[in-house]
Order: C-alpha cells, then structure tokens, then sequence
C-alpha cells in the first residue's frame, strides 16, 4: 500500500485547506463590497501546497513567499484575525495596514515576507539558507515560486548559488500554468526538470491537487534539506481558480479547462479520501468546515472594526533608529 | 608621536577587519573579495585573516549578492556584501529598491536589515560609459537607504564602521579614485557618525559643497581662492542621505553664497537636492543663486581627454565661486 498521511494529521490539514480557501472567499467577498484597495491575488485551487509542504516546518524554519501568499502565511502559523486587518490595511494586520495583501510578513513566525515582484524572494531565501548554515542551525526556508518567476533570472542564479554552496533551501516551484495571462507553453523553454538537473538539485515532480502526494514528497525533500545534503527543487502542478488577481476577465481559458481542474479539487479529495478510510463522515466534515466558516466570519468582522492607522504612523518603521 | 597614515583602500579593509572581529554576525560577501582582495585592494588581507567561512567570493550574481544579504539580515546576520563597480548596481536594483528599502516599512516594523552595500564609482581612470557612472543620486531617492560618501581614508573607515553597527540598509559609496590616497587613520575604535557632514576648512565669503572625489578638487580650488583673497567654506556632507542641513544652513547664514559640486550628470543630480533644500530652509539668507557644478549630461566617454572635460574639474569649481562671487 502507498504511504499514507495518518488520520489525525490528514484531519489537521484538510482544516487548513478549508481556513486557506474559506479566507480567500472572503476576501472575495470584501473585495466585492469595495473594502480591498489594490490587487489581491488568491490561492484557491492551490491550498494543498502549503498545506502539504508548509505546514510540515519547524516554527524556526523560514518562509520566503509570493504575491499569492495568504496560504504560506495560514500554513506556517499565520493566524485568520491580523491576516485579513492586514488585506483590509488595518492597525492590527499583521504588518500595522502598511504592507497589505502583498507584504503580508511575520519574522517571529519566519514567514520572510510575501513579495510583490516576482522572483523577488528567492534570493531573500538564499541568504536565510545562508544564515542558517553559518550560525549552525538545522533551519530550512521554503522558497515558494510560480512558473513567472521560474523564467526570471533572479530564479536561476539563486538556484545556482544555492547549489554552489549546498545551502539549505527548498525551491517549491507551484506551477499554475499561468503567468497572469501567459500559459508555459508559451514562456518555458526547457522544463523545470531539466534545469534543476543543470543546477545538480534533486528534483521531484508531483501533483499538486492532491494533499497526500504532496504532504510526502514535501517531508523527504524537507528531510534531505534539513540534514544538510543542499538545496531541493520541488515541483507542484496545480491551478488556480481564480484570476492572476480578483476580478481579472480571464479571456486567455475557457470555462471548460477550469471545471476539468475544479474536478480534481484538492479539498474534495481529501474528503473523499476520509470517507473512504473511514476517518470522518460527510456530517463530521461538514460540522468543521462550518466552524471554520464561523472563525472566518469573526476574523472578518474583527478586521472590519480594527481601526485605521493613524496618519502619523506613516513616517513609522522607515528606518530603525540609530544613534549617531 | 607620529600620526599613522594608511591608505583609503587599507582603511575600508581595516574598518571591515575590526567589525569581523568585534561581532561574529558580520561576513563580507561578493565578486572577488577574497583571495584576490577586491577589484581595487580594499578587501585585502581579510580572507587570509577570516577564512572562507567569512570572507566569501560569489558568483556574478548581484541581484542574490544583495537578496541574500537582505535575507540574512532578516535572519539574524550582519552582511557586507559589495558590488564591485556602482554601474553593477543596475543588476541588483530589485534587491536594494523594493526589497532591501522597504521590508522594514512594509512589515509594519517588525524585521530589521542590517546590511551594508559597499560599492565603488565615479569617472577619471578610462573605464568607459559602463564602469565609470556616479548613481549616487537614484540611492537617495529611495526612503529606507541610507547613503554616505567617504572622501577621505578617516571617513572611508569611521563610515562603514558605523554602516556595519546600524540596523538599516546602508550603502557605502567609495570612490575608485581615492584608493590610493593616504591619510591619517587612528589606531583606536572609532566611528564617523551616519548623518553629520564635515567642515573641511572654515570661511565666511561663499560655501562650497562637493562630495566624495569632488571634495578633493574642491580642497584645491579653495586653496587657490584664498590666495585671490576669497576665504570659502568648504562642506564634505559625507552622508548624502540623510543630508546634514543644519550644518549646511549654519554656513549660508554665514556666507549668503553657496556652489554645490558632485560628480554625477547635471540633469536630476544629487546637487540639484542640494540646491531645493537650500531655498526651502535657506532662502532668505542668499545673496546670489545657488550656483551647480557637475558632470555634462552624456555618457562617461573612453578617451581621456572627453572624459575629464565631461566630469567636473578644479576650473570648473574656480569658475563656479567666482560666478556666484559676483552676483
């Protein structure tokens, strides 16, 4: 029989599928309402990556995200409340209403930060993969990356110091298929496999609709991460429901090509996959989903009565102060 | 007792010796800085002294050189990282602009970026358009950079002491130029504040401010004007951002007249903010327009005689003084 998550975890980690997605359409509701400024850019479609790889880590290992990070953030210890003040720019978001949908951070829980350029945190986890091994720790940080940056250079030369000096990152390379509009098999040369064998990273390649696959790729990447055998690439393919952003027209996919993703619903089968072991019941699955959804609505009420910042905490946190 | 010179270049490796040793947090990291010593020799000596597990040669790679020293800074390192010529810098911006500047204001506060960005610029030595730039300016459009600018040996050292014990991002501006130049260094643990410029000679007729490089002309044009009986006050601001107004201010309310110098193009250049903070503050108390020296708006041309008529020259500062003399 195929390896296999154990019920307790499998339990654990479907609720933070459920708190991912549930987060996410409540965002598309403030959205909707006209509460979000800017773009927000949702993970819906992709929760079982964090889910099977995030959630494996240390609380001192490191995270280095991406503009559709919300999920990253929940998985390494992000809680509902300063999450969603946050995206709705409040005092109690996560980095005080400054940083938004797209900076959302927490060096205490080692979430390097969300990032609004592509590609941007990868050289940030190189040089915390750095820092881990000079101080001597056995730290690993998750550098989370999409098929955009896969083509931008920053992407490849991290890969090629971290190989070079065997540091201990993990590139998750969540592959949606889409760079907003632009599909791989227009961007891509080569294949993610092919490069990773050119920077000498050992490479795996799974589905990423599916928890459990994940989940067990992800712990023996971890694995030979951690006992400082170097860098890893991982790759998960996966989709988006949604647009590149909230409210994006979607003209370059048919409806069709999103319901044959929206089949293979990670969530979904991680519910059948319950039934069938026989860990829970639909009514026990349905019973937590509909206490999650409560958390959701009270997180969201709390971010809607968080206040605003105050105007003078503008000129706050630009530089550390120094004595002269 | 005899004063102990050493060189520009020997103070930025001494500065960097002493910070290793004080604070096992610190590392240097970039192309050639190891065995080698660095392109122009101010990283001399350290590898044999630290070791590779300190003094690390990268790749060609500065956009990660910067990224990676932001993430160990986040992580609880103190990097140096260098990039070699400034004009390198343009591969990096992403690290330094929207990474390195803003994760502090972004998270609300809650990460620090100890991070010193050594990096060396300027014309004079027949580099051509790509290794000669001043791009000073952009840096200090950034909030969240600091910015300084030794001149002297003292300052190279005193600087990037204190750019190495603050918790910002700071860049460390050397000038290819003045490597060679010697100067009086103590022996004792001293720094040079960030933010406080120098009164590098007292004047009352007109002030003279030129940075890095510039300064050095600057010194000898002055020379020259006081033996035309015009006494000038000559101001090294040294930090270049944030930029000592007050002692700035003090000297135009002295002398009513002001010439600021930098090497970089004339067009959007570090002098022209020079320039506005002095009518927003100082107004009042000029006799006669700020007067701006600085490099033609072209490219750094090879040939060695485009190039010192591109970049600005001791005449140029003679005849920028006697101009504003006269108004």
């Amino acid at each position: 029989m195929a390896e296999q998550i154990n019920s307790q975890k499998l339990i654990e980690l479907y609720e933070l599928m459920v708190r991912i997605r549930f987060h996410e359409e409540a965002i598309k509701v403030l959205f909707t309402q006209g509460k979000i400024g800017g773009t927000t850019h949702l993970c819906i479609g992709q929760e079982a990556i964090p889910a099977g790889v995030i959630a494996q880590l240390r609380p001192d290992d490191f995270v280095s995200s991406t503009h559709r990070g919300h999920g990253h953030m929940l998985a390494k210890g992000g809680e509902l409340k300063p999450m969603l003040a946050e995206i709705l720019g409040r005092i109690d978001g996560y980095c005080k209403g400054k940083g938004g949908s797209m900076h959302i951070a927490s060096i205490t829980l080692g979430n390097l930060g969300a990032n609004g350029i592509v590609s941007g945190g990868l050289p940030i986890a190189v040089g915390s993969g750095l820092s881990a091994k000079m101080r001597g720790t056995d730290q690993i940080t998750v550098v989370s990356f999409g098929d955009g940056a896969a083509n931008e250079g920053n992407t490849h030369e991290s890969m090629n110091l971290a190989s070079a000096w065997q540091l201990p990152v993990l590139f998750l390379f969540e592959n949606n298929g889409y760079a907003v509009s632009t599909h791989t098999s227009i961007s891509m040369g080569g294949s993610m496999e092919k490069r990773a064998a050119g920077y000498d990273l050992p490479y795996i390649k799974v589905d990423g609709m599916d928890l459990e696959a994940v989940h067990i790729a992800a712990k023996e990447a971890i694995t030979h991460v951690r006992s400082g055998k170097g860098p890893y690439l991982m790759q998960c393919d996966t989709y988006r429901y949604e647009g590149h952003y909230y409210g994006d027209p979607m003209v370059y996919r048919t409806k069709e090509e999103i319901d044959s993703w929206r089949e293979k619903d990670p969530i979904k089968h991680v519910e059948s996959i319950m039934v069938e072991r026989g860990i829970l019941t639909k009514e026990k699955y349905q019973k937590i989903k509909e206490d999650i959804q409560t958390e959701v609505n009270e997180a969201v009420a709390f971010a809607e009565a968080s206040p605003q910042p105050p105007i003078e905490s503008m000129f706050e946190d630009v530089y550390t102060e120094w004595q002269p | 007792m005899k004063e102990r010179t050493l060189t520009y270049r020997q103070a930025v490796a001494e500065a960097i010796a002493e910070e290793l040793a004080r604070d096992p947090r610190v590392f240097l990291m970039g192309e050639d800085v190891g065995l080698h010593g660095g392109a122009f020799g101010a990283t001399k000596g350290l590898f044999e002294e630290f070791g590779p597990g300190r003094v690390k040669d990268t790749p060609l790679t500065e956009s990660v050189i910067v990224g990676a020293g932001v993430g160990a800074a986040l992580t609880g390192m103190r990097p140096i990282v260098e990039i070699m010529y400034i004009d390198f810098m343009c591969m990096a911006m992403d690290s330094i602009v929207n990474q390195a500047a803003k994760v502090k204001y972004m998270f609300g506060g809650h990460a620090r970026v100890p991070l010193t960005i050594r990096t060396a610029f300027g014309a004079g030595r027949g580099n051509a358009a790509q290794h000669s730039q001043s791009l000073e300016t952009w840096l200090t459009v950034v909030p969240g950079l600091l910015v300084v600018m030794p001149s002297t040996p003292y300052d190279a050292k005193g600087l990037l002491k204190s750019a190495i014990r603050n918790d910002n991002p700071v860049i460390v501006i050397e000038n290819k130029l003045l490597y060679g130049d010697s100067g009086h260094v103590p022996e004792d643990d001293y720094l040079v504040p960030i933010g406080k410029a120098a009164v590098r000679k007292e004047g009352k007729d007109v002030t003279l401010i030129a940075t890095s490089r510039m300064c050095n002309f600057a010194s000898s044009a002055v020379e020259k004007l006081s033996s035309e009986g015009i006494d000038v006050e000559l101001i090294d601001p040294r930090t270049i951002k944030p930029l000592d107004m007050e002692t700035i201010a003090a000297s135009i309310a002295k002398t009513h007249r002001v010439v600021v110098v930098n090497e970089g193009p004339k067009t959007g250049g570090f002098s022209n903010e020079v320039s506005s903070k002095i009518m927003d503050t100082c107004f009042y108390d000029l006799d006669a327009p700020v007067v701006r020296v600085a490099a033609e708006d072209v490219p750094i041309p090879y040939n060695a005689i485009l190039e010192a008529e591109v970049i600005p020259a001791e005449k140029d500062i003679l005849a920028a003084v006697k101009k504003v003399m006269e108004e």
